[in-house]
Formats: C-alpha cells, sequence, structure tokens
C-alpha cells in the first residue's frame, strides 16, 4: 500500500464517518428543523471528502477536474436545497421543537 | 435584467459563450487532446452545444456590466477559504451534538437585518449561513436584507446576532457596507 492510498483511504474514511453521523442524526433529532441540520451538514462535507478521496487515489488528470467541479456544484446546491425545505416547512406552519418538549 | 443597449448584450452573450465553450473544452478535454480524435467535427459539437445555452441564458450569468467586478472576486478568495474552514468546524459541531448521549440541542429561530441588498450578496450570506455552524436559513426579505435564521443551539445563534463576523465579512466582499 502507498502513501498515496492511505491518504485516500483516510479522507474516504472521514467521509463515511460524517454520512454515518447524518444518518444518525436523522433518527436522533426530536422534529423535522433539527434533522434537517443533520443532513444538510454532515452530508456536505462526507461527500466532498469521499470526491477528495477519490481525486487523491485517481492522480491528476482531467478527472481531478471534474471531481473539482462536482464538489464546487454540492457545496453550492447542498445548502440551497436544505433552504428550499426548510422554508416550505416554515411557510406551511410547522412548529418547531423548543427545548424541554416532547419528542414527536 | 433588462439591458440598457445592444453592445451589453453581446458582451453578456460572448462572456457567456466563452465560458460555456472553456467549461464544454475542460469536460471533455480527452477528446482534443489524444491525438486520432482530434477533429473538428468533436470540437463543432462543443461549439454548438455553446451555442444553444448562450441563447438560452446569457442573461443569468452576466445580467447586467457590475462595478469593480474583479475586485471583489479577488476578495472573494480568501471569503472562500474561510468559509471552507468553517464548514468543517460546523460538521464537527453538529456530528458532536448527534453522538452525544444527552444531544445538547436547543432550537430557536432568530431574525436579524443587514446592510445587504444585492442578489449575489444575499445568496452568498445565505448559503454561508447554511453551511455553518448550527444554522440554516429559512427567509430572506432582500428589500430590507432581513434574514430569519433556525438555530441548532445558543451558541451559533450568537455568533450571528452579537459577533455578526458573516454578515461583516460578505458585506466586505460585496462592498455594501
Amino acid at each position: 500500500m502507498q502513501g498515496v492510498d492511505i491518504i485516500a483511504t483516510v479522507f474516504m474514511a472521514g467521509g463515511a464517518f460524517f454520512m454515518i453521523t447524518g444518518a444518525a442524526g436523522l433518527l436522533r433529532f426530536p422534529d423535522f428543523y433539527t434533522r434537517l441540520h443533520a443532513t444538510g451538514k454532515c452530508d456536505t462535507l462526507g461527500e466532498v471528502l469521499i470526491i477528495v478521496g477519490c481525486m487523491i487515489y485517481q492522480g491528476w488528470s482531467f478527472l481531478t477536474l471534474k471531481l473539482l467541479f462536482l464538489s464546487l456544484f454540492i457545496f453550492i446546491v447542498n445548502p440551497t436545497g436544505t433552504h428550499a425545505i426548510m422554508k416550505a416547512a416554515y411557510v406551511t406552519g410547522l412548529k418547531p421543537w423548543k427545548k424541554g418538549e416532547a419528542r414527536r | 435584467m433588462g439591458f440598457k443597449s445592444k453592445g451589453e448584450k453581446a458582451f453578456s452573450m460572448i462572456v457567456t459563450f466563452c465560458a460555456m465553450f472553456i467549461f464544454w473544452v475542460l469536460l471533455s478535454a480527452w477528446i482534443i487532446y489524444i491525438p486520432q480524435h482530434y477533429d473538428l467535427i468533436e470540437i463543432s459539437k462543443g461549439i454548438i452545444c455553446a451555442l444553444i445555452v448562450t441563447l438560452i441564458s446569457h442573461e443569468l450569468l452576466v445580467s447586467k456590466r457590475g462595478e469593480k467586478v474583479l475586485l471583489k472576486t479577488l476578495r472573494l478568495i480568501p471569503y472562500l477559504g474561510w468559509e471552507l474552514w468553517q464548514i468543517v468546524l460546523a460538521t464537527f459541531d453538529v456530528a458532536y451534538r448527534v453522538i452525544h448521549p444527552k444531544m445538547p440541542i436547543d432550537p430557536r429561530i432568530i431574525e436579524f437585518e443587514t446592510t445587504l441588498r444585492s442578489d449575489f450578496a444575499l445568496t452568498t450570506l445565505a448559503n454561508s449561513i447554511t453551511l455553518t455552524p448550527g444554522t440554516i436559513t429559512i427567509l430572506v426579505k432582500p428589500e430590507t436584507g432581513k434574514f430569519w435564521v433556525h438555530a441548532l443551539a445558543e451558541k451559533p445563534a450568537d455568533a450571528l446576532l452579537v459577533d455578526k463576523t458573516m454578515q461583516r465579512k460578505v458585506a466586505h466582499v460585496y462592498m455594501e457596507e
């Protein structure tokens, strides 16, 4: 196993860790809004870390550039999508969970 | 999003066409650089695609000739670096709150006003808020620069209400202080 492979594996493992954490947050958090926090943030960094791992593993080529575009796209689209879902919930009048209330 | 003159329309179309064609070359560069694949038909395919995209959407990329675009772009680069570091911190923060057995969350909705007015500045701030520690933008009112934000706990809410680091940085980038 070469050094490059080890670095790539570390990045991909970090990405996988954040994806799993996001999924755990989706299950553990009490209401709609807080669940979006878990998916919106952990997934962004998780996906980008996995893509960076792929870039390092692949080596320098035009595929690197394509993956870079992909990660930039994720950085723009992921918060926008999260915001759109949250706005839809807020406008339709879903009440946010307050500390001390029972889980829904 | 109207154009004042034909010159501005031509300018926006040329800029969009160049950007789209460069993008196409970058994405399909193996076609051009491998010698036996090099031919005019492949390149003309790219030119046709770029032309179609230009005709449909040239108003989106360059709506009007902005002021000090180069300076704003230069100021955006250090901001993006700072933003990337904030994203890493945000993700660790949320991961900590997920994994912690007691789940230290105290969600709330906060409102604040900013000095920003332009589309680009508001979009940058809204996306930055969503990506950084424990906050997601719910609504934005462009006329008054007002933001409604859902915060996961008290600390991230204070970062936006009291410190206002992010608002100041975005205002500095787009020169709308």
